[in-house]
């Protein structure tokens, strides 16, 4: 075990060693161009005439057709062939780090950030490279996906001077910040098999949670799945309660059955959620503990409500909203004039 | 756009919503972007590829969601904003069929600079694809 230990920390030296590194220039293909650009605008639909209509562009401070800035990293980028880059370029490998980890068996990569800053817009005919620097390597994390390392590298972009760098130094024209999170799987899967023929690919749809429902709590969701907001009562006593369970809190009866609230009420407290995010719920998120006018309450959604104007006190009318093709019905509540 | 005004610094406000915007994710959107950035990774424009990666379609790949988050503030800050910083992280995956839905919100006004930040999401399907932060000057 400790040989195992010490092994991991000569590998781990190696790549801590190498933070900092700078690689050298990565050239571009191809100039800064206008048929690049406008197909780009195309696809993305942007539609700009900065970029595109050389009468409009000359009318601003660059005079004439610049690059989309989010296409920066675009232009250097080796094509088709993987690693083929233009003459001039660099024959070391910036993300040789990422080589290394995957010799010890953090295998798989995702792309985390991608901050791009920009110094100045890039005009047709501009030749842009760039150089790369090892910025940092992570402590080991574990997250969702896996253990491994965050990877930080950064990417400075300029526009060479032509003739050999007369007139000064090349421009900076930009940076892009790239972290990614290379990994050991936490749950290595199988691909997935193909579907055949012209089935409809199987993109996973992200459900809401279902609520676990007993015999005690059953009456509550075929209710709201009838459009009913039903509540429990003690046939003994008459108490109302909520949420549901089997006894009584009044007089301990086992015997109960239901009435069918009103739907009005009030906020008697409320939450709203902002982080984490969690599929597929939209946020900010309010829920509400509604006092219904019955006297119980109980937690909901709060529907067609500004985050920043709820007030506890607000008069509230439940409706029913269907999710995921109808298997889940919930009641929510929206505000209603007092 | 051409007859689209530029947003003015001073008629911006800290907390202002800009414009949903949903963006339908389709094969060509995801292919032809990729491309369109020189980026000829399989798992971009071959479905076959893609499966083998265990990914249940093509996926799209970083350079057009920054082009879309671009497209996103640009159609409402105006043709003359300019870019200071397009900042992002990234989340699920946008597969073909899906449609990712961008909000934001102005989350910072610098006087000095006329520059203001934009906070935004892309939500799609299985939640963020993408959040971040955008800066642009404006007149």
């Amino acid at each position: 075990m400790r040989e195992t230990k010490l092994a991991e920390q000569d590998w781990m030296t190696e790549v801590r060693a190498m933070v900092g590194r700078e690689y050298g220039r990565v050239y571009a293909w191809d100039e800064v161009n206008a048929p690049m650009i406008r197909q780009w605008c195309e696809i993305m639909g942007v539609e700009n005439p900065l970029y595109t209509d050389a009468t409009y562009a000359a009318t601003t401070e660059f005079g004439a057709i610049v690059a989309p800035p989010a296409m920066l990293q675009a232009w250097c980028l080796e094509g088709l062939h993987p690693n083929n880059y233009p003459p001039g370029s660099t024959t070391e490998n910036p993300y040789e780090v990422l080589r290394l980890m995957e010799g010890q068996g953090y295998q798989s990569v995702v792309a985390v950030n991608s901050d791009l800053t920009f110094e100045r817009y890039v005009k047709v005919g501009e030749k842009l490279y760039y150089t790369t620097r090892l910025d940092a390597v992570g402590e080991q994390k574990t997250t969702a996906l896996g253990t491994g390392y965050f990877v930080t590298l950064i990417m400075s972009f300029f526009s060479e001077k032509p003739n050999g760098g007369e007139g000064g130094q090349d421009d900076k024209v930009g940076e892009l910040l790239f972290r990614v999170f290379k990994f050991r799987p936490a749950n290595a899967q199988p691909a997935a098999e193909a579907p055949k023929g012209d089935a409809a690919p199987a993109v996973p749809k992200i459900k809401r949670p279902k609520p676990g429902i007993s015999d005690d709590t059953r009456f509550f969701w075929e209710g709201a799945a009838a459009g009913k907001l039903l509540i429990q009562r003690c046939k003994c006593c008459g108490t109302l309660r909520h949420p549901p369970g089997p006894v009584c809190t009044k007089c301990h009866s086992f015997e109960w059955d239901t009435v069918e609230s009103g739907g009005t009420g009030s906020i008697y407290s409320f939450v709203v959620m902002h982080y984490p995010e969690v599929p597929p719920f939209d946020y900010p998120n309010p829920v509400g503990l509604i006092e219904l006018d019955e006297g119980v309450r109980l937690i909901a959604g709060l529907v067609g409500v500004k985050r920043n104007e709820i007030t506890i006190g607000q008069r509230v009318q439940v409706e029913f909203q269907a999710f995921d093709d109808g298997e889940l019905t919930l009641p929510l509540f929206r505000p209603v004039a007092p | 756009m051409t007859s689209k005004n530029t947003r003015r610094f001073d008629e911006v406000r800290a907390g202002e919503a800009l414009p949903e915007l949903a963006i339908p994710i389709t094969v060509p959107l995801i292919a032809g972007g990729a491309i369109a950035t020189r980026d000829y990774f399989p798992g971009h424009h071959d479905a076959e590829a893609a499966r083998k990666l265990g990914s249940p379609h093509i996926f799209m790949n970083i350079l057009t969601t920054s082009g879309l988050v671009q497209r996103y503030v640009e159609e409402w800050a105006g043709p003359g904003a300019r870019f200071g910083a397009l900042k992002i992280k990234l989340g699920a995956p946008n597969y073909p069929g899906d449609t990712m839905t961008f909000t934001g919100e102005v989350s910072g006004c610098n006087a000095d600079k006329r520059s203001v930040e934009v906070t935004l999401k892309g939500k799609n399907s299985m939640g963020n694809h993408v959040t971040g932060t955008v800066a642009v000057v404006l007149p």
